[in-house]
């Protein structure tokens, strides 16, 4: 909370124009709500208002408030669509995300921490290897023969081992530019104090990386939750599904049940909008330490 | 995986003796094996009506066949779903049995080397000979029908015809100066066009291979060898018509972003004339505009010529069983297919299936009462003016044909340049599938 | 969390105790990564670059050479297709950079609302490409959608956004950067709260204005924000097609296609090993064009 309140910067309090200052503050932001409203709220409201309508209404596709409010028919109907699809869906994407997403921020961490503190001849090969990550599309069908060698195909294990690895790069990008912010000289005091690495690492470091991992957490979380093409090659079957598949459900080219397709996109995007919420003041502090390294 | 091994050696050896007794018995249920139920999954693509068909005729199945149970399993249609249908094929994870379509798209499943050759199966002999060859290679059959054959086509408005008094057209001026006529009128789109889904706008090009056929009834073969173009005449004409169409401003104002809903809803409810569609458009009418069924009729894109004139037709998709399915469920695969194609089957399929034309099987036949549209189909039929469309013909179909027609029809590109551009996208698909002679 | 505010840590210090530390730094903490890494990255990596050498169709495989390369650059689209990807990349990374910086100025400073600024402005990030492309296709439709009818109350005729050839590819870079926005918003008022306070007091003192402030503090101190910005959103925009995808599919005809969404094409039409090709070619030019641009960034930031 303590950065938080380091945030205000750049503007700062003139002694003569305290007044004005407050009135053009009161402006601005005003100005800018209005905006807002327009730009960022309006797509929201109209997804809301058209998962409210009844199918014949929504298939009109206007920016109009519901003439018969059927919100809970509708979350009914998608909610029961094909004996409660979406619900095992969500269990699946929760499972799939939090166990992933758990993966990948202890095991990236691993790597930011060692390639900021120690100098070795591995840092430029590792440093390559991240970069390359992030620009080479990943191969999908020997990723599946990997995986049937593993006897991981069709399996949630086999699909939490590939997200949290498709989210390495990015994650180790912002842990070692994060390790940098921690001074050294805690690392010295807890071996003078005993520690070994182990233990140095996950009870001095880790603790300390916690800003910077709920960021990590909360862009990898809705990555990896918001992601389709993965769960639909190498996760298939119905009873597997993920929430961005049930999508499809409400796509059909001659049905028009345009409600149901927004109601269902309304469902799935609370989980990231709650979550965010919950952390939106700590990613600022961890985007924070993250980004002044660049 | 030993215990796994173990498992299926004696299933293996408990369905062998099923088998036989089933295949001698034919569909009549019975030999099961002791432990009890076979299960089996099935593949379909996840739209609604394919899915509601397709618990329908589980349900009836499983009633007929109490030893089986089939699961359902879906996905997204569209090339999406062909990928993921390939990619399963190869990877060896494929549903037992799987519904797709026939024709080219079957020819790039490799079908001798993935599929279970169904040749010897006793709904064989029901087929059409034109079905037959549409999901044959020289080596075997792997099919079964599922739906019915339909029309690519003209879609029209049978009310705003009357009202102007217009006559169906047989040639392309024809064509043209009725939709000037609808235009003149006003408040009626004369031609129908919906790039907002882009496999709509195929149809200019697809449909019009029957009078290329007629025309040239040696063209397929003769493209399959790398020696007709579609840049030449007869081929070319689709396109010229499509820019014709497009230059005269016969096109609904949102061509560009309208969807095959739209369309569909434009020529159920006479907002829009003319429809060059699949006649697959029936089952949208049916289910959304109940009450416009009989507004629509079908007549063949017109050729140049009158007596070029000839109606495309599209084969029905099919159900397949890939080499993965064996013993046991290979046994009860086989049994659900040959369900499909028996009265009972086809019973489900008229109930939840719109006919849109022609069965392409003796075991099923159309219902007494049929919309006009598909009495217009028949027409065609009866008087021996129907041809295959290219694609089960030839297996070379390129990908890009939807893109490039989206841009001739709305003037992006001519006619001859969109042609040419297919040329080329044809040319990489023959490579890909390693044809003689490109 | 107070370590957060710690500005200016010491990177290159040399520790006294840095040989007697390096065993506490051991390499098998690379080891899980680099597991992962191989086993479902690194192999089937390799694996689909043998496969650019071939004609795989997925059920047999045979090897053609370069063949796959020369194709690759016989698309007829491909020229079209690397523009946009350029267009695209370039419009939507300077958008991201200009927009944020100015909302991260904006969101830092005193205002009214600030909290909900802060979170509606992120709002989008949460939602998946596919749901944001579906619901922009909605409100962008030319003749149905809000955004035309909005245009059409103060009388102005607006023009087919997604279906019209010259501005398909703008709108969906447009649509870009409302989704992406908010990321970028997010590192600049994190750089912007590390610039140290003493700076703004000294301008102040020296009377320097609110634009001045800005160009000769703000903007030159900001400058590892604006490179990581830089660096993820065009890695991000020269790859990007999954909303190019749910929005055009790289139509009308082909004037929206980007290299990636060409890509993507080939793959769907089972051109297996030219679609790799591709790919190898992709990421070549994605490394040419990050290199010396993030090499740049860093020389920059050293010499300040």
């Amino acid at each position: 909370m303590t950065a938080q309140a380091g945030l205000a910067a750049p503007v700062r309090h003139g002694r003569p124009g305290r007044t004005l200052r407050r009135v053009r503050s009161w402006i601005i932001g005003i100005v800018s709500i209005v905006l807002s409203l327009f730009v960022f709220v309006v797509p929201f409201v109209f997804i809301f208002l058209t998962a409210s309508k009844t199918a014949p209404e929504a298939s009109n596709l206007s920016f109009t408030w519901p003439q018969h409010w059927a919100l809970w028919d509708n979350l009914v109907a998608v909610l029961t669509t094909r004996d409660g699809l979406i619900v095992r869906a969500f269990v699946n994407s929760a499972v799939l995300t939090i166990v992933s997403v758990a993966i990948m921020v202890v095991v990236s961490a691993m790597v930011g921490y060692l390639l900021q503190r120690k100098r070795s001849r591995l840092n430029p090969i590792v440093n390559f290897f991240v970069l390359a990550g992030l620009i080479v599309p990943p191969a999908v069908v020997p990723t599946i023969w990997v995986l049937q060698s593993l006897e991981l195909f069709k399996t949630m294990a086999g699909l939490i081992l590939i997200e949290a690895t498709f989210g390495l790069s990015f994650c180790i990008l912002l842990f070692r530019a994060f390790v940098a912010t921690i001074p050294r000289e805690l690392d010295e005091a807890a071996v003078i104090d005993g520690a070994g690495p182990v233990r140095l690492f996950f009870t001095v470091v880790l603790p300390l990386l916690r800003p910077v991992m709920i960021t990590v957490v909360v862009v990898q979380a809705v990555a990896v939750f918001n992601d389709f093409t993965n769960p639909l090659y190498f996760l298939p079957g119905d009873e597997n599904a993920t929430v961005q598949l049930t999508l499809y459900n409400f796509q059909s080219q001659t049905l028009s049940q345009w409600n149901l397709l927004f109601m269902d996109i309304l469902l799935i995007t609370i989980p990231p909008l709650v979550m965010y919420i919950f952390f939106n003041r700590q990613i600022v502090a961890g985007m924070t330490s993250g980004a002044v390294k660049g | 995986m030993a215990w796994k091994n173990a498992r299926r050696a004696w299933l293996a050896a408990a369905a062998l003796g099923a088998a036989a007794s089933v295949l001698l018995a034919g569909c009549s249920g019975g030999g099961g094996s002791s432990d009890g139920k076979t299960q089996i999954t099935w593949l379909v693509q996840n739209d609604e009506t394919t899915v509601a068909m397709a618990n329908a005729m589980i349900a009836a199945f499983e009633k007929a066949n109490t030893d089986v149970t089939v699961k359902l399993e879906t996905q997204p249609a569209g090339t999406e779903g062909d990928n993921l249908m390939k990619t399963k094929l190869s990877t060896g994870e494929m549903s037992d049995v799987f519904y797709y379509n026939s024709g080219s798209l079957l020819q790039a499943l490799h079908p001798d080397s993935t599929l279970v050759n169904l040749s010897g199966e006793k709904w064989v002999k029901s087929l059409t000979s034109d079905f037959r060859s549409v999901v044959s290679t020289d080596k075997g059959l792997y099919g079964a029908p599922l739906g019915s054959s339909q029309a690519g086509g003209v879609v029209y408005n049978r009310k705003v015809y009357d009202q102007l008094g217009l006559s169906v057209p047989t040639t392309w001026d024809d064509f043209m100066a009725n939709s000037e006529k609808i235009k003149q009128a006003g408040g009626v789109a004369p031609i129908v066009q919906t790039y907002g889904d882009t496999w709509t706008s195929q149809l200019f090009v697809l449909a019009d291979f029957g009078n290329v056929y007629k025309a040239d009834p040696d063209w397929a073969k003769q493209y399959t060898a790398n020696k007709r173009k579609y840049a030449d005449e007869p081929a070319l004409e689709g396109f010229e018509h499509q820019e014709q169409a497009f230059k005269a401003g016969l096109f609904n104002s949102d061509f560009a972003s309208a969807t095959y809903d739209d369309g569909v809803k434009m020529i159920a409810t006479g907002t829009g004339a003319q429809y060059p569609i699949l006649t697959q458009a029936i089952a949208a009418i049916q289910q959304n505009y109940p009450d416009n069924v009989d507004d629509v009729g079908f007549f063949a894109l017109p050729a140049d010529k009158a007596g070029d004139t000839t109606a495309t037709i599209w084969q029905p998709n099919a159900l397949y069983i890939p080499k993965t399915t064996k013993d046991a469920k290979l046994t009860a695969a086989k049994k659900l297919v040959a369900f499909v194609n028996s009265p009972d089957g086809c019973e489900v399929q008229t109930s939840k299936l719109a006919v849109s034309g022609p069965f392409v099987t003796t075991a099923c036949t159309l219902p007494s009462s049929v919309p006009p549209l598909v009495q217009d189909i028949q027409k065609y039929f009866d008087d021996k003016a129907t041809a295959p469309a290219l694609e089960f013909l030839s297996p070379i179909k390129g990908p890009n044909l939807e893109n490039i027609t989206v841009q001739v029809g709305s003037g992006i590109s001519t006619a001859k340049q969109g042609a040419q551009l297919y040329d080329e996208d044809v040319k990489k698909q023959a490579q890909q599938l390693g044809i003689k002679g490109w | 969390m107070s370590t957060t505010s710690v500005s200016l840590p010491a990177v290159g210090r040399r520790s006294p105790h840095r040989g007697r530390m390096k065993s506490f730094y051991p390499s098998w903490f690379y080891l899980p990564a680099a597991a992962l890494y191989l086993v479902f990255f690194a192999v089937p990596t390799f694996a689909s670059f043998y496969f650019s050498l071939t004609r795989w169709s997925l059920f047999d495989v045979s090897f053609i050479g370069f063949d796959n390369f020369v194709q690759f650059f016989q698309e007829p689209m491909l020229v079209q297709g690397f523009v946009n990807t350029f267009i695209y990349g370039f419009i939507t990374s300077a958008l991201k950079v200009v927009l944020g910086l100015a909302l991260a100025v904006l969101l830092t400073s005193q205002l009214v609302g600030r909290g909900y600024l802060r979170s509606v402005v992120f709002f989008p990030v949460l939602v998946s490409a596919i749901g944001v492309g579906i619901t922009f296709k909605v409100l962008l439709d030319p003749s149905d959608g809000l955004v035309n009818h909005v245009l059409s109350f103060f009388g102005i005729a607006g023009p087919g956004w997604l279906t019209d050839p010259k501005l398909a590819l703008l709108t969906v870079a447009g649509v870009d950067v409302w989704k992406g926005v908010g990321i970028a918003t997010l590192i600049y008022i994190a750089g912007l709260a590390a610039i140290p306070q003493e700076y703004y007091e000294a301008a102040r003192v020296d009377g320097a204005g609110a634009w001045k402030t800005f160009r000769t503090i703000t903007l030159p101190l900001s400058r590892p924000a604006t490179a990581t910005v830089i660096i993820l959103s065009l890695i991000g925009g020269l790859r990007s097609f999954d909303l190019i995808w749910a929005m055009t599919k790289g139509g009308p005809g082909f004037t929206s296609d980007v290299i990636a969404s060409v890509i993507y094409k080939q793959y769907q039409a089972g051109f297996y090993g030219l679609s790799t090709a591709g790919n190898v070619v992709l990421f070549l030019v994605v490394t040419a064009i990050m290199v010396p641009i993030s090499l740049f960034l860093n020389r920059k930031e050293v010499e300040r």
